[in-house]
Parts: structure tokens; C-alpha cells; sequence
């Protein structure tokens, strides 16, 4: 099983954990300003990542929190979680782990 | 014609050294920032603590870390009036959230030297005591529902689930008991 690592609690099983979309997607101050491109930019337009991915993941079934994840996704492998609000770790930590 | 479902069933909810049912409790779910929990824990006679997935306890009464800004406060089912008013009166002026939940969720204790056994049946934790020692509390999964789980001893869980959900639960764990 895929264990993920919740900042608040620790290393848990994946079952107890739900994918929230991707993360760092800044909501427009003034949406009435927005063109209608920008708009739509901001609600449907998503990263398709093929390697790191930044995203964000909430700890349901434990303490309920959100929280930000990078994530490879060509290997499905969690290279670090961070608390909401914090920035992502550095570039150089996210190749922590070996290619397999 | 002789009902097997009926006689099935009865036989899988008989009572096991493994599983107990608790009596009510009052159950408190307390939400806010860290000077309100503090001021709570005051309030109740608990001691203070952040330390993540812990549970403090007193004679009487219980605070469990469900997350950063939650706890669960347990006591005895005759205490719940009490503790609401001596809350209400700790946090008066602070923004907090405190809701009762003491009806809509059962409380078990998985007990024995096979329980953490039995609990692994629909548990993916680690609860060997080096990574689940006593003391330790969590929300988590058990097969398909949403469970709490407090080791209050070395081979002794508290188990708390929604009301809904405690058929289900006891009766995939009296089968694990059985087998285990």
C-alpha cells in the first residue's frame, strides 16, 4: 500500500487520504476585472505533469486537513509533503530519491 | 422452515472476550485555535497538550487530538451538561466551535492479547506499541467506515464509531476474533 506522509500525523495508509487537485492555483483578487480567457484559466485550466507535480491532498480519515504534495507522477511516488501555506521544498530535495 | 440467516447472524453477534461495548458517554467535539484549547483544557481539569495523535486524561474525562484545531472531549454520560457549561463559560468571547456529538457515535473496547490482531483485520496502522504506543489516538479507517481508535493500554482499544456504522464494524470484528 501507498503510504503518504501527513504533516500533522505522520506516515499513514493511503486509504486514508483523498486527492484535492492541483496546488498553488492563486484565485483572481478582483474575478469581475478577469477576462473572460483569464477566467476560464483559472477555473478549468490544470497542469498535465508528466514528473513533478505539485498538488494538494487531504488527510480525510485522520485530522481532516489539507495539505501540499509533490508528487512524481510518471512513478506515482510522493517526493514531499508541506503544510498549506508553506512554500514547496526546494528543487534540489525533490530528486531526493533514486530513479529506479 | 428453519431461518439460517437469523441463526448466522446471532451467532456472529454474540459477545466476545475480544469486544465490549461501552456505556454512554458524553462526547464534545471542540474546535479553535490554540489559546481555546488551552482555556478548555483548564476549564476540565486536563492537562495541555498539542502533541499530535495524543490523548490526555484525567479521572473523568478525556481530551482526544483529532487535528491541529480539533479535540474530542469525552466524559461520563451524566457529565454532559456540566462540561458544556463549564466550556461555555471558559470560552466566552473566543471563537470556538463545540458540538455534541455524544448520541451519534458508540464507543467499543477491543481488548486482549489478539486485539490489535483483530483490528488489523480492516486497519492498515502499524499498531505494534513502538509506533502505536498507549496513550496514542487517531481517526482511521476500518474496512469501509470511519473509525477512532485509542489505545488506552497495552493490549486495550477504545474504539468509537457513528452509530450507523457499529454493526458493521462489531460484527467484521467479531469475526476477525474469531478467527485470529
Amino acid at each position: 500500500m501507498l503510504l503518504i506522509e501527513c504533516p500533522y500525523c505522520g506516515v499513514r495508509p493511503e486509504l486514508e487520504f483523498v486527492y484535492g487537485g492541483q496546488a498553488h492555483v492563486a484565485r483572481p483578487h478582483d474575478p469581475a476585472a478577469c477576462s473572460d480567457e483569464q477566467w476560464a484559466e483559472f477555473l478549468y485550466w490544470r497542469e498535465n505533469a508528466k514528473g513533478v507535480h505539485a498538488e494538494r491532498w487531504r488527510h480525510t480519515h485522520g485530522c481532516g486537513r489539507f495539505f501540499n504534495a509533490l508528487r512524481d507522477t510518471t512513478r506515482d511516488q510522493f517526493l514531499a509533503t508541506y503544510r498549506v501555506g508553506e512554500r514547496p521544498p526546494a528543487a534540489s530535495s525533490r530528486e531526493r530519491e533514486p530513479q529506479p | 422452515m428453519v431461518d439460517l440467516s437469523s441463526a448466522r447472524q446471532q451467532q456472529v453477534l454474540a459477545p466476545t472476550p475480544l469486544l465490549k461495548q461501552l456505556p454512554p458517554a458524553a462526547r464534545l467535539v471542540l474546535r479553535g485555535r490554540s489559546q481555546v484549547l488551552a482555556a478548555a483544557a483548564d476549564a476540565l481539569g486536563l492537562p495541555r497538550s498539542e502533541t499530535p495523535c495524543r490523548a490526555v486524561r484525567s479521572d473523568v474525562r478525556a481530551a482526544l487530538w483529532l487535528g491541529p484545531d480539533e479535540r474530542l472531549l469525552l466524559g461520563s454520560a451524566d457529565a454532559a451538561a456540566e462540561m458544556h457549561g463549564l466550556l461555555q463559560r471558559a470560552l466566552a468571547g473566543m471563537a470556538h466551535s463545540l458540538v455534541d456529538i455524544g448520541h451519534g457515535q458508540v464507543g467499543f473496547e477491543v481488548s486482549g492479547a489478539r486485539a490489535a490482531l483483530a483490528l488489523n483485520t480492516g486497519c492498515p496502522l502499524d499498531l505494534d506499541p513502538a509506533s502505536f504506543p498507549p496513550d496514542m489516538c487517531t481517526r482511521t479507517v476500518f474496512a469501509k467506515a470511519q473509525i477512532l481508535l485509542w489505545r488506552t493500554g497495552a493490549t486495550t482499544f477504545r474504539l468509537e464509531t457513528a452509530r450507523s456504522f457499529a454493526p458493521y464494524v462489531t460484527q467484521i470484528l467479531a469475526l476477525a476474533g474469531r478467527e485470529s
